[in-house]
């Protein structure tokens, strides 16, 4: 049996989405936004099986490496840059810790080159970091990797734009109605207000939410620099069992 | 003043990105050697149960061009109706079939291409039954809150006229652009459903 499906109660509808919290699907200063927002009101649907389950990601699936963006793509050595480890929880809007969440994690490298073939920035190529990583949270909902601090990047959006450091992230939480994608920026960067993409979210406390603090008792010393980044994916209602009747 | 509910807020989303493979699918964009095999890349083996099925399209944007940067993920029962998941309930999903997948668009061309089985009929809460359907999910550059939507099946007139989610589409002409229609390829049933993110065929798109 999964890590997930025991050990959490909870299995009804979720809640409603707060679409105000969430940065609009037509947001011009955004401008690839421009084409691809839809622009009819969305069908609301109370939620049924098709998107209160999902499929069960189990630890068995990770390689020993898929946390460690240092070493999974290394050929000649360590990639260069700050050393960093992420880590964090996984709840729900209820507080709760989310098991075996399946995190993946995608960058640039330290200069803010991705390894892409259409990525046109003139920073290097790091030979020894791809970029990419994934794990799975544990019975408390934690979550850790190690990289590299990725740089800031410009990017053809306005004339002189550009990205603060930040990594991407895809959560795939127990039920097709989480799924989340969102970035991770870094505490202190004065880039990150200045981003469009970061000023798509229309609140403040919200954006505040994706910059993840530096946590200085997590450093490694004379070894990597720590950052803490909690992740919440939606809540969700409790489904009543005969056997549980006074609720959860 | 009463008690605080004290509940969180969802981490707010944020576009994936043009480089969303390279977290999603880093084979596919040619980072290997970090895992064997993408993630979803394959719905049905030999021993899946249900009728094999090609489903296939693009996402198009408001200017008519498909985007060739996307990632679809899908959702779906297997083929007597039950999910692969541990809130399934009523029964035992085949375990020959995971019912997840995900594929990026064509970098060339736009067209996506899921291998799946047919799915069952799936209840709604009230206990109707629902039409068959697939659960999709679309993430792109430029789409800052991923994309839900589902696919129906062209040959599945009488369910599709009593499925409830249909009905509720005021727009009768809206109802088509979920409609996926079903063509013979090389002998293997195909379902072409394209996803138009603007315009006169806009596709119905979910707040679930």
């Amino acid at each position: 049996m999964s890590d997930q499906g025991s050990s959490h109660q909870r299995d009804g509808s979720f809640y409603q989405r707060d679409r105000d919290w969430h940065p609009p699907a037509f947001f011009p200063a955004y401008k690839t936004s421009v084409l691809r927002s839809p622009r009819q009101a969305l069908l609301s649907l109370g939620n049924t099986l098709s998107e209160m389950t999902g499929p069960v990601f189990g630890h068995d699936m990770l390689g020993p490496l898929d946390n460690d963006l240092i070493r999974n793509y290394a050929k000649t050595g360590d990639p260069i840059g700050q050393r960093i480890i992420v880590s964090g929880r996984v709840l729900d809007e209820d507080a709760r810790p989310l098991p075996g969440v399946l995190v993946e994690f995608w960058q640039a490298n330290a200069g803010g080159r991705y390894r892409h073939k259409k990525e046109s920035y003139l920073a290097a190529i790091d030979p020894n970091f791809g970029g990419c990583g994934r794990t799975i949270t544990d019975a408390e909902g934690r979550y850790t990797f190690r990289t590299i601090k990725p740089g800031a990047y410009p990017w053809p959006n306005g004339v002189n734009d550009w990205r603060p450091a930040h990594i991407h992230f895809s959560l795939f939480g127990h039920a097709f109605a989480q799924r989340l994608i969102t970035q991770m920026y870094f505490e202190g960067d004065p880039m990150i207000w200045q981003c469009p993409i970061v000023r798509s979210i229309p609140d403040d406390k919200a954006i505040e939410r994706l910059v993840a603090a530096l946590d200085r008792e997590s450093c490694l010393p004379m070894d990597a620099l720590a950052y803490k980044f909690d992740i919440v994916l939606r809540g969700r209602r409790s489904t009543l069992f005969e056997n549980r009747k006074e609720g959860n | 003043m009463v008690q605080s509910l004290d509940r969180l807020k969802e981490s707010p989303s944020q576009t994936a990105g043009p480089y969303v493979h390279i977290g999603c699918t880093p084979n596919w964009v040619g980072i290997t050697g970090v895992w064997d095999e993408d993630l979803g890349s394959v719905l049905v083996t030999p021993e899946t149960k249900g009728e094999r099925i090609v489903v296939t399209g693009r996402v198009i944007d408001g200017s008519g061009n498909p985007l060739k940067d996307a990632l679809l993920e899908i959702w779906q029962a297997d083929a007597a109706g039950f999910h692969n998941s541990p809130a399934e309930r009523r029964g035992k999903a085949d375990p020959a079939f995971k019912g997840w997948g995900r594929q990026p668009t064509d970098g060339t061309t736009g067209v996506y291409r899921f291998e799946t089985i047919k799915p069952g009929p799936v209840p709604f809460p009230d206990g109707r039954p629902m039409a068959p359907h697939i659960t999709f999910w679309i993430v792109a550059r430029g789409i800052n809150v991923g994309l839900h939507t589902r696919l129906y099946f062209g040959d599945e007139e009488a369910a599709n006229a009593a499925d409830p989610l249909l009905a509720r589409i005021e727009n009768r002409a809206r109802v088509a652009t979920l409609i996926a229609p079903r063509t013979l390829v090389e002998g293997v049933p195909t379902y072409t459903f394209d996803i138009h993110l603007q315009g006169d065929r806009e596709t119905v798109f979910l707040d679930i």
